[in-house]
This record gives C-alpha cells, structure tokens and sequence, in this order.
C-alpha cells in the first residue's frame, strides 16, 4: 500500500443562501471542501466522506497548510478502502462547524461581527442540504457513495433517506438513527462544561479569551467515551507519570489524567465552544425516523445498497443502534449487510482500526460501481 | 445495468467452482434473475456464484463474524445473525428462494426455521446429511456408540448437529405440513442415487413451497 504524500489544500465555494429547518436563511454560506482522485468520464465514481462530530474537510493527503495527514488518511488513498485511484472522493466541513464553512464564529454580514449565540440553530439535514449544493457545484448527478463514522454516519443516514435518487450506497460507520438518552447526556455534560466557564460569556468570547477551560472538560469527558475500558486499561492502566509512588496532590500523575488534560488543550486550539454547542444539539435532535410512522418507513424512502458498520467495543454507539437501522431496512427488504467488527478501540475503531472494515468497503463498493448504470 | 446478466453462462461449470455438490445441484435449481435469501451463506460462494451467473439478488444471513466479513469484501449483502431469530425481520414473500444448506440439523427449533422459510420465501431450497445413510446405520450398530461418519464426523460432545433426520423423516413433515414437494434429489457424492435414497444417499436437496 502506497503512503500518500499528496499535498492537499482545502478549497472554499460561496453560495447565496441555505434555508434551515428552523425557518431561518443563512446568507451567504461558505463550504470548505477537498478533493481527492478524478471524477470519471462517466461522472459515477464520486464518493462523499462525511466527517465525524469534531473531523474537518482534510480527511486525506497531507495539508498545504499545516503538513498533517488528514484524519482519514488510513482509508482514502491510492490502494486504500477508498481507492483514489479509482474513485473521487470529496469531504466537505458540515455546516456549524469552524474549519472553514459557515458557522457560529463566521462573521454575520448584517452586524460585521461574529454571529456566536445569535447564529441560527443548525440540523443535521441542514447540513446535508449544503452539502447537496456542493455535489451540485461539482457537477456531480450520483453519487457512488456517502460514508462516515459516528456523526458522519447519521449524516449518511440523512443524505440516503433525503436525496434516495443521487445515492447509490450508504455506509453509515458506528452510529445510529437517533441519539439515546445516554448519547445526549454526555453531549449536555459537554455543553454545560463550555456554559459554566466565566470565559464563555454567553457566547460572546471572539477577539477575548475563548472558554479553553470548559471546551477541555468537554473534550475529556468525550474522549473517554470514544475509548473502551479495554483500550484505557491497555493504553493506560493504573501508570503513574514520571514517578513511582503517589505524591498525594492534583498534579495529574496517573498516565489517564495527563492522557486526558493534554488532548483537552490541544483541542482548545483547533476547536471553537459555540461550534461544539451547535452541532452536539444537532447530533442530539437528529431522529431519522422523526415524521414517519416509523424508522422502518423514513428509511423505505432510501434506494440505495446499505452496508452497516459496528465494533464491540464501541458503548457510545452500540451495535444495538446499528441493528436498528439494519432491521428497520430489511423489514422493508432493503439491500443491507452488516457486520459488527471485533475491535478493542471503541467507538474510535472506525479511525484507528481500519484493515477489516477496509476490506469490508473495498468489496462493497467495488459490487456497487460494477452494478451501477453510467449517470 | 447488471453486469451478470451479460456474463456467459456457465451452469455445467457449477460443481468445479463450487466444489461441493450440494451447491451444484442448488445452483442448478434456482431460476435466474430472482431474488435469493441463503441461510448460513458462510462466505457466500453460492450467492457469490449465483450473483454472478443468474444475475439473481442475493442475500444472506451467516453468524460467524469473519465469514461475514469475508462475504461482504466478495460484495455480497450479507447480515450477521443467527437464522433461530434472523427470519423474523422481514416481510412476507421478500424472496423466491429460501435456502438451507447443511445447517438444518443445527437449528434450535428446525421446524419453525422451515417454516418462516416458507413465509419469506415462495419456495425453500433444503439440503442436509441424511442420517439414514447406510454408513450411520452400521456405524452405529457396529460400534454401539453414538455413530462417527464420513457425514457426521463429530463426537456426540463437539458436536454442531442437534437435530438428526433421514430423508423418510423430511418427507414425513413435508406431507404433515402439507408442502407441495417441487424436486428431490438424492447424492451420494456428486452422483445421483435413484435406488433406496434413504440407505443410499448421503445427502439430500428439497425444493418445496406451501
């Protein structure tokens, strides 16, 4: 398998205006996207990545900007799950977010200022909505397929059962048709810990000091729940930092707490507060099956080929949750496959524990695009 | 468009692809271009086969993780469960074969297996190891002990086979259940037996419907 060395630089395309599901229309929106791979003479070899709650658009290849791989970079590549040789593949940052498209921190025309709390509230169908528009710009009719893990997955899920005709196969990774009561308390935990950070000011923070207490709890309280008792046990254990014995002070010298305090602050630096209180209340509101009868019903809708991922170790998103979706579709005799992988990563298995679920793509897109009419 | 459909046919070749006869003689037996449901497909070589050369829309449900998995990569839609409960999900009729193969004799309740076969599909495909072969007989009244074959190579311990029957013992159900019996084929090996099935033949393939 190749490395990829490619140099990538995230692109941005300005549109007019989006309406929102909450009655509101954002103008002018902006998306930031990459590209990887060419899009074919027959244009039906595109592939949509969908980027997981706190993810941007560099998934792959190397950044022009700040030389790091993308956060796929494992699955999407020449001879990789998403072969670049063959296909073209494109992610897109989801509106709400602050790596490039519209979101809290962009600057509201009307006032010259950051939106922050007065941005409009965003769903998960309003960012797939933006996202149609760009695969519209890009010329795209079909796409092969729309994938991605955790929040990418609900994305999947949104874009399969919203746009059935321009979607071929949906992969959704990890994740579920709606949040559970469990799913949105940590999100609330997470909101609360932003909230609760007298550098917060209700939102209004940007040019000043940003809540980078609040947004670290917030990252650690996540992070462990993309982990599993295993992989702490086995990453971690009981070590102590630097030390043999206890000092009997708050210094962080259990490995964990130091683990935990430095993804917090290095997140603080890539991530901003309001943006992670919009889209975990996206997460949080999105139900698949919300205004039908049924989930079985809002997925009847979708004509695309299904292939549904979970990991045992993964408590944040239960396999539970993906059979859901998978019985749901074959109650309505739905092509669907499913696998749950046996991984100890947790809900990060989809990132960092990739060679069977690769396979698993490679041979499920490859039937897809064999069984697929020229667009 | 489906590639299958322009593929050549290659019907006689089955049994050297597939390499068990059991699958040649179900190969054989499924009509093209219908939709298929294979029951512990395994890696699903037969809905791989059947895909490929009777551009049928294959299906299947297999317990084992990395035969799921190995399935899948063969682009295969393939759900991981277990066939006990994994029928009940889906709709009447949402296929035109259910097929069973070698597995029969390790479900929990066989009977009620066959018949939600029979309510998801519009016929059922059965093949299993006929415990009345002549080598079980002897084997078990030779040695007295829980009889070990060719067929049933287990110790009564290790073994996956709950469930025993002969082909006198699938007839039996099928005319108590009133299925219409479609074909019958007996094997021994990759011939066909026609004389004293039930002594003669080590395995046996029903197509049936309601």
């Amino acid at each position: 398998m190749m490395n990829s060395f490619v140099i990538v630089e995230t692109q941005l395309v300005p549109f007019e205006s989006l309406s929102l599901d909450c009655g509101v229309a954002l103008a002018p929106v902006e998306v930031a996207y990459e590209t990887y791979g060419e899009l074919n003479r027959d244009r039906n070899n595109a592939i949509l990545i969908l980027h997981a709650f706190t993810g941007d658009a560099h998934a792959a290849g190397i950044s022009h900007e700040t030389g790091k791989p993308g956060w796929w970079d494992n699955s999407i590549g020449p001879g990789k799950a998403f072969d670049t040789e063959k296909y073209f593949v494109v992610c897109a940052n989801i509106l709400g977010g602050c790596r490039g498209t519209t979101g809290p921190g962009s600057r509201n025309p009307a006032t010259g200022c950051p939106y922050a709390m007065s941005f409009p509230s965003v769903t998960v169908a309003d960012m797939v909505r933006l996202q149609k528009m760009l695969i519209d710009h890009l010329g795209i009719r079909r796409l092969l397929a729309v994938t991605g893990g955790s929040m990418g997955g609900m994305l999947a899920l949104e874009w399969a059962v919203s746009y059935p005709e321009t979607v071929a196969a949906a992969i959704p990774i990890a994740a579920t048709a709606r949040h559970s009561a469990m799913q949105i308390a940590f999100n609330e935990t997470g909101r609360q810990a932003i909230m609760a950070d007298p550098d917060w000011n209700e939102g209004d923070y940007y040019g000043r000091k940003p809540p980078g207490r609040g947004l670290a709890v917030a990252r650690m309280v996540g992070h462990i729940t993309y982990m599993s008792d295993d992989s702490m046990r086995e990453k971690f254990g009981r070590k102590l930092r630097e030390k043999d014995r206890p000092g009997f002070d708050f210094s962080g010298e259990f490995e964990v707490e130091s683990y935990l305090r430095y993804r917090g602050t290095q997140f603080v630096d890539r991530f901003d507060a309001n943006s992670y209180l919009y889209i975990t209340k996206a997460m949080d509101y999105f139900d698949l099956g919300a205004g039908y009868p049924t989930l079985a019903a809002s997925l009847e809708r979708a004509a695309a080929r299904f292939l549904v991922i979970s990991f045992t170790s993964d408590w944040l998103y239960p396999s539970y949750q993906s059979l859901e979706i998978v019985n749901a579709l074959r109650s309505r005799n739905r092509d669907v496959a499913y696998c749950e992988l046996p991984s100890n990563y947790g809900h990060d298995a989809f990132l960092v524990d990739v060679a069977e679920q690769s396979d698993l793509i490679r041979g499920f897109l490859a039937s897809t695009f064999r069984g697929q009419s020229p667009a | 468009m489906n590639p299958a459909v322009n593929a050549p046919p290659q019907r006689l070749h089955v049994r050297e692809i597939l390499g068990r006869s059991d699958y040649a003689m179900i190969g054989e037996l499924v009509d093209p271009s219908t939709r298929v449901l294979d029951l512990g497909c395994g890696e699903g070589e037969l809905l791989g086969w059947l895909a490929a050369n009777k551009a049928v829309q294959a299906r299947g449900i297999e317990i084992s993780g990395t035969r799921v998995q190995r399935a899948i990569a063969r682009g295969v839609s393939v759900y991981q469960g277990d066939i006990d409960q994994g029928l009940a999900d889906y709709p009447d009729h949402a296929f035109d074969y259910v097929i069973l193969s070698q597995t029969l004799q390790e479900t929990r309740q066989p009977l009620k297996v066959l018949r939600e076969m029979l309510r998801v599909g519009r016929r059922a495909i059965v093949a299993f190891p006929n415990f009345g072969h002549w080598s079980v007989r002897w084997a078990h009244l030779a040695s007295g002990r829980a009889p070990r074959t060719k067929l049933f190579p287990y110790e009564w311990y290790d073994s996956p086979n709950i469930h025993f029957l002969t082909i006198h013992d699938f007839e039996a159900l099928a005319s108590l259940e009133r299925w219409v019996v479609e074909r019958r084929i007996f094997l021994a090996g990759h011939r066909s037996v026609r004389l004293l099935p039930n002594l003669m033949a080590a395995e046996a393939v029903f197509l049936f419907r309601k």
